[in-house]
């Protein structure tokens, strides 16, 4: 029994983790139908800016961690201007191809100037063990947690009542009809890759505190690619639960099954039975069809 | 307050479509834009609003006038902001949306953003049905109830001009006849001044100060309703009578087929 509860809340805590890096993917979605590949390189990114602002500079946290985000929103706006404006009417699947080039451009530039042995991070959250029933958690994670809860809850504020966050999902819709209402579709990409681009940041400062900062830590964005499937592409509760469903898997398998190298497949094969059964995930917008 | 000089639309670069389309609309009337299909129409109102650009197509020659300044230089989101707003043909409302958030998006450009909530309950108003359907996904809705919330979301824009590209598209007679009657009441009401596109040339006629008829890219006849209702080719090609005033058999067409005079 108490393993068991050890291991919920084991899968519980990096569930919350993976949402909020899922909520990137789904943010970039929701605004303009393409999946970012190089959401995971984002998290990069933002996890070796806070290390070097902080940790080499020596900056205080909470200055290091707003001018990380700052950075983050440039990079996002700077990205969307050269690189994905251009392809705006373009094909979709010219422009994920093109954010797959993205991840490997991103990834040596951050290898480039940082080099590839792995930092320690400076600690964020004090480093305590508390206990939930008979489980351990660190305080780090409490923490990651508690993050993650914050913004996936802004979000889904943000999309239901904004006026931004409306016309965000009224461009995922429709663009050419967005337009006819005099919404700036450019506007929204960038602020769509932006606010992506500060999650990735907030995500990549969270899993660095766990781990340490190396450029292992991309490999997150494709583990989190199951969940973002499995909840619908494009809903953040979706993301959420996926995020929940994704991390207890993990836990279990790797906890009861064998030496634990099962726990890295178990997400996969979970997806491919969902979606035959819901093609667009758990949470996702059906293509609406009237007859 | 429009005013169509000349104008001269490509698409990429090699289709001519628009070949010197001029019109003019006054202040405060419904002037009805009509033609078969092809004619032009809807590009002339892309050509308007701006639209044209994700189209790759290009107004190369002439100008576009609103309110005595050219418009055809400016982007969409600038054009709806001086007042000029589109309803697309085929209603494309936003189908993952409720009823409520695409009127909040139509109020997007909205500078008095205290008065988005009135305006909601003046769109209800005119709509009672958007209002049981509020919190509805709007892809959900029939298609009369999305003709409904794409002219009620362009409301929440507060436009001078509201630009219809053919309301009546497969819609049932009944609906038709209901949405052109709430056209004109918006019309009078709240002064809206509306240009519209229309396949439909009877009912359109019913509601229109001026109309115009485009074939070709250009206009071709332009007139009060009561005079192109007159008119003997009005009625042939676009009411469907005969100089008798019956409908038009399939018997008769055989023997003796009108032309075009304009063509040729």
């Amino acid at each position: 029994m108490d393993q068991f509860l050890q291991l919920t809340v084991t899968g519980l805590t990096n569930g919350a983790i993976y949402a909020l890096v899922a909520v990137g993917f789904v943010l970039i979605y929701k605004a303009s139908d393409v999946i970012n590949f190089a959401q995971g390189e984002f998290l990069l990114v933002g996890a070796y800016v806070a290390a070097f602002l902080i940790g080499d500079l020596g900056l205080v946290w909470p200055i290091g961690a707003v001018l990380t985000v700052i950075i983050a929103a440039a990079m996002g706006v700077v990205i969307e201007r050269l690189v994905l404006r251009p392809l705006i009417g373009e094909p979709i699947i010219s422009v994920i191809m093109v954010t797959i080039g993205l991840a490997s451009l991103l990834r040596a530039l951050v290898l480039g100037i940082w080099g590839t042995k792995p930092k320690v991070f400076p600690a964020f959250f004090p480093k305590n063990e508390v206990y939930i029933f008979n489980a351990v958690v660190t305080t780090e994670k409490l923490g990651a947690i508690a993050v993650a809860g914050v913004f996936l809850l802004i979000f889904t504020l943000f999309f239901r009542y904004t006026r931004e966050g409306i016309a965000m999902r009224a461009v995922a819709d429709d663009q050419q009809a967005a337009l006819s209402m005099g919404i700036s579709v450019k506007r929204i990409f960038a602020m769509a890759w932006s606010i992506s681009a500060i999650t990735a940041a907030i995500a990549g400062v969270v899993v660095a505190n766990t781990l340490e900062v190396s450029g292992n830590l991309s490999a997150i964005g494709l583990t989190v690619f199951p969940v973002v499937i499995l909840g619908g592409l494009d809903s953040i509760p979706g993301a959420l639960i996926g995020a929940a469903i994704i991390g207890l898997l993990e836990a279990y398998t790797g906890g009861y099954v064998g030496d634990g190298s099962l726990s890295q497949v178990i997400p996969y094969i979970v997806l491919v039975f969902i979606l035959m059964v819901r093609p667009y995930g758990l949470f996702g917008k059906e293509i609406i069809e009237r007859v | 307050m429009l005013v169509l000089n000349n104008v001269e639309v490509i698409y990429d670069h090699v289709i001519l479509v628009l070949k010197g389309m001029s019109l003019q609309v006054e202040e405060g009337q419904i002037v009805a834009l009509l033609g078969s299909n092809g004619a032009g129409k809807s590009t002339t109102l892309k050509a308007i609003s701006g639209l044209l650009k994700p189209e790759d197509g290009e107004v190369t020659d002439g100008e576009i006038l609103f309110q005595g300044e050219p418009i055809h230089v400016l982007d969409a989101e600038d054009i709806v902001q001086r007042g000029i707003f589109q309803v697309m043909e085929g209603r494309r409302v936003f189908e993952h949306l409720t009823v409520e958030e695409n009127l909040h998006a139509g109020a997007y450009t909205r500078k008095d953003r205290r008065h988005i909530a009135d305006d909601i309950e003046m769109v209800y108003r005119y709509f009672p049905r958007l209002k049981e359907r509020r919190t509805q996904t709007a892809g959900y809705l029939s298609g009369g109830e999305q003709q409904m919330l794409a002219i009620g979301r362009s409301l929440m824009a507060r436009p001078k001009l509201m630009m219809l590209d053919e309301p009546s598209l497969g819609l049932a007679p009944l609906l038709v006849r209901e949405i052109f009657h709430i056209v004109q009441r918006i019309n009078q009401e709240q002064g809206v001044t509306v240009l519209l596109v229309e396949q439909n040339a009877n009912i359109a006629l019913q509601i229109a100060d001026y109309a115009y008829i485009m074939e070709n890219g250009r206009i071709v006849l332009d007139g009060d309703p009561a005079t192109l209702r007159d008119n003997a080719d009005v009625r042939e090609f676009y009411l469907g009578l005969t100089e008798v005033g019956q409908r038009k058999s399939y018997r008769d067409v055989k023997h003796y087929k009108r032309r075009k005079r304009w063509l040729s």
